[in-house]
Parts: structure tokens; sequence; C-alpha cells
């Protein structure tokens, strides 16, 4: 063993890595809001009696939960281009593609969330007069979100993680940068060595920041 | 009789009782077995009627019916003289839209066995909920109804408290209030303490006594037969769907006319004595 550590040029370009870590946050959490907002239409779509409304978003949540995530980057990003449809630049077409996958996944989340409301609150909700939207609106959907909160913490680190695949397409997120860090540098260790720590770093404090949330909306108890 | 019959025929028809709940020959099946085999019930208005029966005679069933949580296949059910659940428009009977049913079930309270608060809201947020999105009432107006109504059930300093950190009893209370606040024309009640730890029990049956004081009408579901005795105007014994007798509690108490009820009355006198005595 005979490395000689030097973090000296790691010093020099933190602020890179820390902006890429930031990107990464971000893709992340944007992601994870779309795909909220498709894990819930999914989640609600296999609550009705519409059978091919099911099925297709069934093939969906299976077809996206089977294949590799990188290959849906790399299909989106040159594949779509190639067929005609071109109007992403590589963040949006990240983006698409994260969301897309948050979504199936999240469509199991709350497909499972929002059967867990017991009934007898749907029942109270209706008994004092509410309409079925304004019981899915002002009960339902609070008490899923409550329900399904620790889900979406772990998605949101999961989806953090997943956005070094980003580096596949040049998105200059942490990994890409650690990469290029190494490139120009040769020093291999200290760049890899510093964007893990610095994702172990991020992916514990949301996980703690998330764990006090949870806490505070917790209140099925 | 009185000298004057002239006299006292105005004196009757001037306040004529009104009928807030009206059933008729209500039948209701669970896929195959009749569990309400025509049900006929008038309540009037100030009256407080309470239903008893042994477990499975179709008690709860026949609340939610009233309430609309439940279909039924035949009969009708009026609540303050409007046909509710069911229209029949050119002799077919058809379920009303969950708008409409939406609008009926705002004008009749109902009070849970399991309380059923809204979790994620406070005490004061679970009584405003239907004033503000049902009645259209503001805020703030809703929030001094619901501070009015807490107060009145004992919990003005429990307003802003989840129900999680409500005892039981308190919660029930909450729930009252929270019906109570919708200014509905009858409030139904499905054994309201029978989930509560026996020294909680008394403070939700005060409440409701409260209730029946102020002229509110009530429909309850209880085995608590001494408040029965002592705040029913009226008993319903109901059995295996049917209602079996029924009157004045303390001559229904007392004179059992059916088996059924009189067996029924025997498991409680074996716990609290004669019911009848004062
Ligand atoms: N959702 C349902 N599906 C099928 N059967 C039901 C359903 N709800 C109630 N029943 C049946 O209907 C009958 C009447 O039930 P109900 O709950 O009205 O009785 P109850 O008088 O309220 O009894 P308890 O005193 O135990 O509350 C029972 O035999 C019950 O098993
Ligand atoms: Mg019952």
């Amino acid at each position: 063993m005979t490395y000689n550590f030097n973090f000296s040029v790691i010093w020099r370009q933190f602020d890179v890595m820390l902006w890429g870590l930031g990107l990464g946050l971000l893709l992340a959490v944007i992601s994870l809001a779309i795909g909220t907002v498709i894990g819930l239409v999914c989640g609600y779509a296999f609550r009705t009696n519409n059978k091919t409304l099911r099925g297709l978003v069934w093939g969906y949540v299976e077809f996206i939960r089977n294949e590799p995530l990188l290959l849906l980057i790399f299909f989106v990003y040159f594949g779509l281009p190639a067929i005609g449809i071109r109007f992403f630049d590589k963040y949006e077409s990240f983006v698409i593609t994260l969301s897309i996958y948050a979504g199936a996944y999240l469509t199991e989340v709350f497909r499972a969330g929002l059967t867990s409301v017991p009934e007898r609150y749907v029942e109270a909700a209706k008994a004092i007069g509410l309409k079925p939207w304004q019981t899915q609106l002002y009960v339902v959907l609070p008490l899923t979100f409550r329900i399904v909160l620790p889900s979406l913490s772990n998605n949101l680190i999961s989806l953090f993680k997943d956005t070094s695949l980003a580096t596949a397409i040049a998105i200059p997120e942490l990994t890409f940068t650690a990469r290029q860090i190494n490139a120009n540098t040769y020093r291999v260790m200290e760049a890899w060595l510093t964007a893990s720590l610095l994702y172990l770093a991020t992916c514990y404090l949301i996980a703690i920041a998330l764990r006090q949330i949870e806490k505070r909306y917790s209140v099925i108890k | 009789m009185s000298a004057n019959p002239a006299a006292s025929a105005t004196s009757e028809s001037a306040e004529p009782a009104r009928n807030l709940l009206v059933a008729r020959d209500v039948h209701k099946s669970f896929g195959q077995t009749e569990v309400l085999k025509g049900i006929d019930l008038t309540v009037t208005e100030g009256e407080v009627v309470a239903l008893i029966g042994a477990s499975g005679s179709g008690k709860t069933t026949f609340l939610r019916c009233i309430n609309l949580l439940e279909e039924f296949e035949q009969g009708s059910i009026t609540v303050d003289g409007d046909p509710v659940g069911y229209t029949d428009r050119g002799g077919s009977r058809r379920r009303l839209s969950e708008g409409r049913l939406a609008a009926q079930r705002a004008r009749i309270g109902m009070v849970f066995q399991s309380f059923n608060l809204f979790p994620h809201m406070t005490a004061a947020q679970n009584v405003m909920l239907g004033l503000v999105k049902v009645k259209g009432m503001a805020k703030a107006e809703a929030r001094s109804l619901a501070d009015h109504w807490l107060a009145r059930v004992g919990l003005a300093d429990r307003a802003d408290h989840h129900p999680y950190q409500l005892s039981g009893g308190q919660q029930q209370r909450v729930a009252i209030a929270r019906a109570v606040a919708m200014d509905p024309r009858l409030i139904l009640f499905d054994e309201v303490t029978s989930a509560l730890d026996p020294e909680l029990v008394s403070e939700v049956l005060g409440v409701m006594k409260d209730l029946a004081k102020s002229g509110m009408t009530m429909l309850v579901v209880s085995h608590e037969m001494l408040f029965v005795r002592d705040v029913a105007t009226h008993v319903v014994f109901l059995d295996s769907g049917r209602i079996v007798e029924e009157g004045e509690p303390h001559a229904v108490f007392k004179n059992p006319k059916s088996d059924r009820l009189r067996a029924f009355l025997g498991r409680f006198t074996d716990i609290i004595g004669d019911i009848t005595a004062r």
C-alpha cells in the first residue's frame, strides 16, 4: 500500500462537486414531485372499475419495474430523437425518465396507501355531508400522504442515488464531477472517496430530516 | 275531556308534532340474508327514541340506512318531509346521485361507536370541516361555532388537541359536537359508549342527556338501559330485523309482552337489578 493521498486537488474543485451534489438533489426532488402526481393518478386508476385502465397502469408499472434505469435513460435520450421526438435537452430528458421511473414505484405506494385509509373515516366524512371529491381531498388524501410518508422518504433517497446515472448522458452532477476530477488529475481514490462520503452524508441528512417530518405528521397512532 | 272541544282542537292543531323521521316498511338484505324485514318507525320533533335489541338484530344497519351509508331494497325513509336515498320517477326506484345524497346526509347527524374523528385534524378542525366545506361558512365564524359546541360538551380547553391526545370519552364528545354543530334535523347515535372504558361512559351520556333536554331529536342505539329508561321518550325493541315491541320505556321495561324482550331484558336485570326500580 503505497498510495499517497493528496486531497488538495479535491479542495480546489470542491465547489464544483457541491454544485453537482445540489444538481443531483434538485433532479431527484423534481422527479419525486412529478412521480408523485403520476403515482397518485395511477393509484386512483387502480381503484376504478375500468379494466382497460387498470390493465394499462399495470402494464406501465410492470414494464418500468423490470427494466434497468440506465437503459430507460438511454432510450429516452438517444432513442426517442432517433424516431423524431427531439424536444428535450438532456436535463429534461433525464427528469422525464426519472419521473416516469419514480411514478411506477409510487403507483404501488399510493395504491397501497389509498386502500389502507380506514373506511370509518370515509364514512365520517360522508356523514357530515361531504361530497365524494371533498371526502377524497380533505380526508383520504391527507391521510394517505401521512401513511406513505416513510415510503416517499425512501424513494427520495433512492432517486437521489439514481441521479448518479445521469453521468451517462453528461449531466454534471456529483458522480460526473468526480469522474472529471479523476480524469484530469488522476487522483482516483480522493475523487471517488470524496464523492462517496458526500453521497453518504447527504442521504443520511435527508433521512434524519424526513424522520422528523414523519414524526410531526404521523398522527394516526 | 275538555269542556270546550273547539278550543282543545285548536290547541292541538296549533303545534302539531312534526314527524322528523318516517320509515315505512324498510327492507334490507346482505346477499341472501334479509337483515331488516319491514321496519316502520316514526320519530317526531324533540323525541328521543331508543333502539334496543340483541347483537345482530339490525340496529346498526337500520341507522346506516337512514344516513344513506347503506342501500335498502324496499320501503321508504323520509327525513323532515324529504324522502331520502331514492327517487321514484316514472314508477322506477332509483338511487339519488352522490351529490344529492351528500346534501341529505348533511341534515342528519351521526355519531359512531368508534368516534371516527379525523386523526389529522384538531378537535376544532373536526367540527369546522363540515361547517366550512358543506355549509360554506367563513372560517372565523365556523371556529367560534366550534368553540361554542366544544365548550358545551366540556372541552373548551381541548379545541386544539388532536384525537390521539384525547381520551376516548373526550373524542366521543368531540364527535358529538361535530354532529350537533351542523344543526341537523336529527342525530343518530350508534352505541356511542360501547368502545369506552366504564369510567368514561357517564361523561358521554351526560352530554347526550343535555342534548335531549335542549330539544334535539335523537335516535339512539344503546345498551345503557338506565340511560334509555331515564332519557328516552320512546323505546323500540328490534329482534331479527323486526320491531317486536315499542312504547314508553317504563311501561315496556315493566311489562314486556314478548318472550324475546323478556329474555333480552333479563340479561340486564342480572347485572343492574330491576330496570324499572327507581
Ligand atoms: N356489511 C355487511 N355484510 C354482510 N352482513 C352484514 C354486514 N353488516 C351487517 N351484517 C349482518 O347484518 C346483521 C345485522 O347487523 P347489525 O350490525 O345491524 O346488528 P346490530 O343490531 O347493530 O348488532 P350489534 O349490537 O352487535 O351492533 C348481522 O347478522 C350482521 O352479521
Ligand atoms: Mg351495531
